[in-house]
């Protein structure tokens, strides 16, 4: 009979009779509020998504907590979550929940893409996609102190990781149109790691010469985004500079309220705001929901839920862009509710 | 009738949006881009469902949901397609119930009769063909006590289970032969995979309704390697939800306990055959085949039928069948569909009608006809 004790999921997804499961990590700050917000919006547009809530936060933290939030993700096979604090001097645990959570998920590669509303203030017009390692780096989490005084951190890249990784950002250029991969590296610092990554994604490169490929040195990248971002197409980088990247493209595009982020394994799916802010300090009905439900319709599409994603988008499309209620990080008057308000609206109007 | 509709205007107006998406979610499933296959001339805020009207009572049973919708003023059309194993020249083609059920997502549907003896020789039957062409692989029977029911043959009150059978695998492999004059044998298929698949869906099932216990029901003390497989499946399966409690029963054992203490089951996971069994028994005790609704599951559609499959045909044209069964059915397939509060005045109704006890059925134990129950319920759609 074969002894696999753990099973392995033949059909990752909980749906029946034409309804899924997902589940649903509101975490810490503004996330519980800002997935109530997606409650409402799908409610409002009839999705048939059950949502299969997980306790799981700063007071919620132990690691049956953990465990059973983990649990939850590997029975739906889809999350989407708000941000978990990882508190730097945390009583619990020693690592970051959210870092642990993508590795034991192996949830590889993490995708950011930030392409500017018109009529929504930014600094430019943009249309990036960040692809990010997810899952090793400087995220590997070994830290030791050698001698009293002496600490050590190890990134760790291999080549089996950074294929995956250089494999899924050009099969994406490819399938999504786009002309110019740029691989962001440390290369002629870090020559044996950044320089395996780099020489990676050279050598994938080869195999889709339809695609243009560039590396860029990771400090240069960053005044090259602020200066003349235009170049930029998709960007494939290890972890800490896909971080530092993708948050300098968001404040480049209007800030962190707007823009969604996608985290993907061989398995598992997770959806979350961009930049996994959670917005500790922001009273109620302040922060933009915006991040939120972009991330709640790239579920939508992950699950071939177009209609419905279509339907949602086109509301917030028009909320932003025509009817122009913008919250205050957008230098609008706008609560948060007005916003969804005014997008659950758009969405019964339109059909 | 008049004053049956206005109630409803304000909900109408409320509910408008909600129908086209749902339809554009079966569409989905099949091919998510398109939207074709949609009958251009409805208007859009209406839902359309598969009917089959079945065999025996079926079709007055249909009739009386369908009456019941109408006064009501429920936005669903149904697209009824007749089909059956005992009148097969009538019968619309498999493939075309099977495309209907896939584009509509929910169906409606009847008892179909699987006589003993096939016309063409063929060893599955209908209803056979048509769960594997849909892959309907989920049947949940919620057998629960009906408040203030009293007839003789209900013994217990306060039953409260639900009944998960697997039913596409198992002893209805259809696959029996003669292999010595004398000797027939009968291939039970169990597969992991299909295991799996029912033990995670009894175990979402009870998650998502608040559900504390899973029993998974089998004979693996005597079928060893089949339901040994079933029950490790299940097993596996109990350990990715720490929340539920996992237990498992002997099917013998099961059948004793469910006549003697039907209060200790929560939700049952069983295979093909067993599971058709239990499904009878636990709906004898809350009032027989009349009175419990069910609901066949793929990934994709849905089927309402009764829980207890008989068709009556004794009581066929006689007007004294139990339509409380496939009223449930249909409360149940419009809270699916997302219709939550038509739902809730059709179930509203029977349960008012049932705990009133004036109009009973032959079944339950009164002398009323088809007729005057649907009547009865008619009139408390709107009492509330």
């Amino acid at each position: 009979m074969g002894t696999e004790a753990s099973p392995k999921w033949e059909f990752p997804y909980a749906l029946y009779g034409g309804r899924h499961t997902v589940s649903l990590l509101s975490m810490d700050g503004i996330g519980p509020e800002m997935t109530s917000y997606v409650q409402e919006v799908f409610e409002a547009a009839k999705v048939p998504i059950e949502f299969e809530e997980v306790a799981l936060n700063k007071n919620f933290n132990s690691d049956v907590d953990f465990e059973r939030a983990l649990l939850s993700i590997r029975r739906n096979g889809i999350a989407l979550k708000g941000s978990l604090e990882s508190e730097y001097a945390s009583p619990f645990y020693s690592k970051s929940r959210n870092a642990v959570m993508r590795v034991e998920l192996d949830l590889f590669v993490n995708l950011f893409h930030c392409k500017t509303y018109p009529g929504v203030p930014a600094k430019h017009d943009l249309d990036i996609v960040v692809i990010r390692q997810n899952t090793e780096g400087e995220y590997a989490m070994i830290e030791h102190e050698t001698v009293p005084g002496v600490v050590e951190c190890i990134k760790v890249i291999t080549k089996e990781a950074s294929e995956k990784l250089g494999r899924f950002a050009f099969e994406f250029a490819v399938n999504n149109n786009r002309k110019k991969v740029t691989c962001v590296h440390k290369a002629n610092i870090q020559k044996q790691t950044d320089g395996l990554f780099m020489d990676t994604m050279k050598s994938l490169s080869k195999d889709y010469p339809s695609i243009a490929y560039h590396d860029m040195i990771v400090d240069n990248t960053c005044m090259q985004l602020v200066s003349n971002p235009g170049q930029f197409d998709v960007m494939v980088t290890p972890n800490l500079y896909g971080l530092c990247v993708q948050n300098v493209v968001s404040g480049l595009a209007g800030g962190p309220g707007l823009y969604s982020g996608k985290n993907f394994g061989d398995k598992y799916a997770v959806f979350e705001p961009g930049t996994r802010n959670t917005g500790t300090q922001l009273r109620p009905n302040v922060g933009n929901p915006i991040a939120m439900l972009n991330a709640s319709i790239d579920m939508l599409r992950h699950l071939r839920l177009h209609s419905y994603a279509q339907v949602i988008d086109d509301a917030i499309r028009r909320t932003l862009c025509v009817d122009k209620i913008h919250t205050q990080d957008l230098g609008g008057t706008a609560s948060s509710m007005d916003v969804v308000q005014n997008i659950i609206l758009n969405i019964r109007r339109s059909s | 009738m008049a004053a049956i509709g206005r109630p409803l205007a304000g909900a109408l107006g409320r509910l408008t949006t909600q129908c086209i998406v749902q339809r554009s979610l079966h569409n989905a499933s099949a091919a998510p881009f398109s939207t074709h296959g949609l009958p251009a001339s409805k208007p859009e805020q209406r839902l359309t469902a598969t009917l089959i009207p079945g065999d025996g009572v079926g079709p007055e049973l249909c009739h009386v949901v369908m009456d019941v919708f109408k006064a009501a003023g429920i936005p669903v059309d149904f697209e009824q397609l007749y089909i059956s194993e005992i009148d097969p020249h009538r019968s619309e083609p498999l493939e075309t119930v099977v495309e209907s059920i896939k584009r509509n997502g929910i169906c409606l549907k009847g008892i179909l009769a699987s006589p003993e003896y096939n016309a063409d020789g063929e060893a599955k039957t209908l209803n056979m063909k048509l769960r594997d062409e849909l892959d309907l692989y989920a049947n949940v029977v919620h057998v629960k006590s009906l408040p203030g029911l009293k007839c003789n043959h209900v013994r217990h009150k306060n039953v409260d289970m639900i009944v998960i059978r697997e039913q596409t695998e198992g002893e209805y492999s259809a696959l029996e032969h003669e292999s010595v004059k004398g000797v027939v044998e009968c291939l039970k298929i169990t597969t992991r995979e299909k295991c799996n698949r029912i033990a995670k869906f009894a175990f979402d099932y009870a998650l998502k309704h608040g559900r504390k216990k899973v029993t998974a029901v089998h004979k693996a003390n005597i079928m060893k390697l089949g339901d040994g497989l079933f029950l490790k499946s299940c097993a596996d399966v109990a350990a990715m939800y720490p929340d539920i409690e996992f237990n498992n029963m002997i099917i013998d054992n099961c059948a004793m306990q469910l006549v003697s203490n039907p209060h200790q089951f929560d939700v049952m996971v069983l295979p093909n055959l067993y599971g058709n069994i239990v499904d009878n028994l636990a709906a004898g005790l809350v009032g027989g085949a009349g009175v419990v609704a069910g609901s066949s599951y793929s990934s994709h559609c849905v089927v309402f039928e009764q829980g207890a499959r008989h068709t009556f045909a004794e009581g066929m044209g006689k007007n004294v069948a139990n339509p409380t069964a496939m009223l449930l059915c249909s409360a149940n397939m419009l809270k699916h569909a997302g219709l939550d509060q038509y739902s809730a005045i059709i179930k509203g109704a029977v349960d008012k009608v049932i705990k009133a006890g004036k109009v009973k059925t032959r079944d339950i134990g009164g002398y009323s006809k088809t007729s005057e129950f649907e009547r009865a319920i008619i009139e408390n759609l709107h009492s509330g």
